[in-house]
């Protein structure tokens, strides 16, 4: 029935694309998870009135993060090709996407971490301080776990953003359901193609989703 | 246990400085309760962080157990504030933690190994009546709860000094009452030190032993509660006082009452203490020939001892009622003739 249905799709090359889809989504939102959380704890920190207070350190971070969000996702791609060939070694394939990626989605990611650290009320900062806490322990015992559902739901979208992103990476040789869309389906005009691509991207995205929102539910207990 | 001496703090604002706190001297025994009451922006939340050097002086010295909390940092001012719990207006619970798990954090915070950490929780939950409530999170908690919460965190690593910010504004009159009896309590059992700051008078009346009213940053009138109560000097004082002892309708109970009663005086008595035990009105009906009417009367508990407004009609010949009034005030109770305000 597939074969009428789908006559130019297949399967086999729908999988590995989902699979390099899978892949270069997990390590991408694993990665800016890491480096969004470091750069929105720093912005964080060093904000007027807070541990850190530093204007200088704060006004680097936040210039680097605003051009880099503002830096349309494609455009990125193409800027970042020397440093993807010094890195990776190549411009084609699952793992030279990973650095623009990367790049592209942690800034956005670090102002949401910023956000939801603003969120939590100053008073419980505060009263840490007044028992004795150190920054560390600050930083690991109460900012983080008090943003926690804000930082799952924020890199949920991140992640959401990321698998469009991978799309957009396969269009220029990253591999993945979005290339295979492109070269296999619309080149080709091949419909079939695209179809089924597009229902497995809206499949990811949904389970993410899912998983966020459950996530969230789970440890917020405001 | 607590001295500030000459103590300033200054905040630099787009308008200009701020002098939040000026000049203030102050000492604090050890084992006292110390009430500190303002409106807002008196200047005593920053006094009251001053203690553990949350904020610090711009100039002068704050001595807590000792310690200079103006000049430690680092480890030394960490250790320090180990021995300083303090409590706030909202509480200030970590949400995602369980009512064990944030009594527990000072106690990590200051290294107690787990099992340790275990039966020290037990024995403050117990400590604050929260049995059966452990395993809560804040957001199941009633706000007197909360508190409860707040102040088993407070003295889990055994503080000397425990400060109050504003512990009870949060939260409704029967709940303050409870609250304030725990903080009785507490001191007594334990002998802490408790340094709080308020808006209310009626938290200063029921377990302060001292208090100091601020005022643009000034300490204006500090000394023993009954004291203040029985002659406030100020008139922020005298308006806090008015608070617990006069209610709201008293003024105009009073000028109605003035102008129905023409003839004879309408007097304010003031009895602290012992005073306010004695049967001063029969001594003054036998004794002189005077038509007396009771017209309000209330009676207040403080921590040392009971304090009473009462306002009676007096009625006879102006001589008789003068001498009533000389009699009254060798009894130690203050006596205030209302005059006729129109």
């Amino acid at each position: 029935m597939s074969n009428e249905l789908f006559p130019n799709v297949v399967w086999e090359k729908i999988w590995a694309a989902t699979m390099e889809t899978l892949y270069m989504t997990a390590i991408s939102v694993v990665a800016t998870f890491v480096l969004g959380i470091l750069l929105g704890l720093l912005l964080f920190l060093t904000s007027k009135g807070n541990i850190w207070e530093n204007r200088l350190i704060n006004g680097v971070i936040a210039s680097f993060v605003n051009i880099f969000r503002s830096i349309p996702f494609i455009i990125l791609i193409i800027l970042l090709i020397p440093f993807t060939k010094l890195v990776v070694g190549t411009i084609l394939g699952a793992n030279a996407a990973l650095p623009a990626l990367i790049i592209g989605a942690a800034p956005f990611y670090a102002r949401m971490v910023e956000i939801a650290l603003r969120e939590i009320d100053k008073g419980v900062i505060e009263a840490a301080k007044a028992m004795g806490a150190t920054t560390t322990t600050i930083i690991w015992k109460v900012l983080l776990p008090e943003a926690l559902p804000a930082l799952v739901s924020g890199i949920t979208v991140t992640a959401i953003a990321l698998v469009g992103y991978t799309a957009m990476a396969g269009v220029v040789g990253a591999g993945g359901l979005g290339n295979l869309a492109y070269l296999e389906g619309f080149q080709r005009n091949n419909n079939d193609v695209t179809f089924v691509a597009t229902v497995l991207i809206l499949i990811i995205v949904f389970i993410i989703q899912f998983i966020g929102d459950f996530v969230t539910s789970k440890i917020d207990k405001r | 246990m607590i001295t500030l001496s000459n103590v300033t703090k200054v905040y630099k604002a787009a308008s200009g400085h701020v002098t939040a706190v000026d000049h203030v001297n102050l000492h604090i025994e050890q084992g006292e309760i110390f009430g500190i009451i303002g409106y807002s922006g008196a200047g005593k939340s920053s006094l009251i962080r001053l203690l553990n050097g949350l904020e610090k002086p711009t100039s002068g010295e704050v001595i807590v157990d000792g310690k200079d909390m103006g000049k430690i940092s680092g480890k030394q001012l960490r250790q320090a504030r180990q021995q300083i719990g303090m409590i706030f207006q909202h509480f200030n619970l970590l949400w995602s933690r369980t009512v064990r798990e944030n009594i527990a954090f000072p106690l990590e915070i200051a290294g107690v190994p787990k099992e340790e950490r275990m039966k020290r929780v037990d024995e403050l939950v117990q400590l604050v009546g929260l049995q059966g409530r452990e395993h809560a999170y804040p957001s199941q908690l009633s706000g007197g709860q909360k508190q409860r919460v707040g102040i088993a965190r407070a003295l889990a690593n055994n503080p000397k000094v425990l400060l109050c910010d504003e512990a009870t504004s949060a939260l409704d009159p029967q709940t303050t009452d409870s609250i304030l009896d725990l903080l009785v309590d507490i001191n007594k059992r334990l002998g802490l030190t408790i340094v709080l700051i308020t808006h209310e008078m009626h938290v200063i009346r029921k377990i302060c032993d001292r208090v100091a009213v601020m005022e643009n940053g000034k300490i204006v009138e500090m000394g023993e509660v009954l004291h203040v109560f029985r002659k406030p000097e100020q008139p922020i004082t005298k308006r806090f006082v008015q608070q617990v002892t006069e209610p709201e309708e008293t003024k105009e109970a009073m000028l109605h009452l003035l102008e129905r009663y023409p003839n004879g005086k309408v007097v304010q008595l003031t009895f602290v203490g012992e005073a306010a035990e004695q049967p001063l009105i029969t001594q003054l009906i036998r004794q002189f020939d005077l038509n007396i009417n009771i017209l309000q009367g209330k009676i207040s508990q403080t921590h040392h001892g009971s304090y009473g407004v009462l306002f009676i009609h007096l009625d006879g010949a102006n001589e008789e009622i003068e001498r009533a009034l000389a009699f009254i005030r060798q009894q130690e109770v203050e006596v205030e003739v209302l005059a006729n305000v129109q």
